[in-house]
C-alpha cells in the first residue's frame, strides 16, 4: 500500500475537516474499487464506500493507532463490503482462456507450432511512447472501464493504486493465484487495447 | 534469474503462445528458476515476444497515472457534512 501521512492523519483526528476531506479524495478510489468487487452494481459500491467512511467516523476516538490508520480504514470497508455483498457466484470467464488470440501463432503443422505468425508479430509501438503518454492514458481509462469488475479491481489496486498482491489478496477475497491470474488477463486485455488503438 | 542460480542444464523451448502467458508471473518474481532462464532463453531470440514483453511494461507504467473513477460529488459532501456534524 502506499505511505500514509501520519502528519494528516493526526489533524484529522483533531478534527481537521481538510484533512478528512484530503483522505477521503484520495482513499475512495481505491475503496471503490474494492467495494466493487464485493457488490454488483456503482450505486451499491458507493453506499458502501460512504458507509464504510460513516462507520469510521463513529469509531474514530476508538483508534488507538496500533496498526496503520489506513489498514485500520480498509478493513472496515472490508466488513461493510462482505456484508452488502452477493453471495458468491464466481465468473470463472474471468479466469479461464488465452490472452492472444490463438489465430495469431502458427499452426501445429508448421515447422514453429506456437510461434507468432510473421503477419500477426506484435509490432513496435514507437521508439519514444512517452511522446504518447496522454493518448494512453485515455485509451488505458477507457479499457480499464471495459474490463470484467474482478479484473478491474485486482489491476487498479495493483497498477494504479500501488497495493501489493498480499493486500489485494485481501482486500478482494482471492488466492495469490488467482489474484495473479486475474492481474495478467486485466494487464493482457489493456495491452491489446493499446495495440488496437496504436498500430 | 537471480545472481547465483545458473541452470543446471539447457532451457526448455518455449513456444511463444505458451510464453506469453506466462509473463506476468515472471514479472512478479514467481516463477521456478527453470522456468525463467527457459523464458530469458526465449526473449533473447524471439523479436516479437520482447516487443510483447516491452509493450505489458509500457501498459504498466501508464496505468500508474490513469485517472480512475471516484465517488460523485454529492457523496463528498454528506461525508463532509458527517464529518462536522459528529460530536466533539
Amino acid at each position: 500500500m502506499p505511505a500514509e501521512d501520519p502528519q494528516l492523519i493526526g489533524r484529522l483526528r483533531d478534527g481537521d475537516q481538510v484533512a478528512f476531506a484530503t483522505i477521503v479524495r484520495q482513499w475512495s478510489p481505491a475503496m471503490l474499487r474494492v467495494a466493487r468487487s464485493h457488490v454488483r452494481t456503482h450505486a451499491s459500491a458507493e453506499e458502501v464506500v460512504q458507509e464504510a467512511w460513516l462507520g469510521v467516523l463513529r469509531s474514530l476516538d476508538g483508534f488507538e493507532g496500533r496498526a496503520q490508520f489506513r489498514t485500520w480504514v480498509f478493513r472496515i470497508l472490508v466488513n461493510v463490503a462482505r456484508r452488502h455483498g452477493r453471495a458468491d457466484e464466481r465468473r470463472n470467464a474471468e479466469l479461464a482462456g488465452p490472452t492472444v488470440d490463438p489465430a495469431r501463432f502458427r499452426d501445429d503443422d508448421d515447422p514453429y507450432p506456437g510461434h507468432w505468425r510473421d503477419d500477426a508479430a506484435p509490432a513496435d509501438w514507437g521508439p519514444e511512447p512517452e511522446m504518447l503518454a496522454a493518448e494512453f492514458r485515455a485509451v488505458l481509462g477507457r479499457a480499464l472501464a471495459e474490463l470484467p469488475e474482478r479484473q478491474r479491481a485486482v489491476v487498479e489496486l495493483r497498477d494504479v493504486h500501488g497495493f501489493d498482491g498480499e493486500e489485494v489478496c485481501e482486500l478482494l477475497d482471492l488466492t495469490q493465484a488467482n489474484q495473479r491470474v486475474l492481474l495478467h488477463r486485466g494487464r493482457a486485455r489493456l495491452r491489446a487495447s493499446l495495440e488496437e488503438e496504436l498500430t | 534469474m537471480t545472481p547465483g542460480e545458473t541452470p543446471r542444464h539447457t532451457p526448455r523451448d518455449i513456444a511463444c503462445i505458451e510464453l506469453v502467458e506466462l509473463l506476468t508471473d515472471y514479472l512478479e518474481g514467481v516463477l521456478p528458476p527453470d522456468e525463467v532462464a527457459a523464458v530469458e532463453a526465449h526473449l533473447d531470440l524471439c523479436e516479437g515476444c520482447g516487443t510483447y514483453l516491452a509493450q505489458m511494461r509500457a501498459t504498466i507504467a501508464a496505468l500508474g497515472s490513469v485517472p480512475v473513477e471516484t465517488l460523485s460529488e454529492s457523496a463528498y459532501d454528506d461525508l463532509l457534512a458527517a464529518f462536522r456534524g459528529r460530536p466533539a
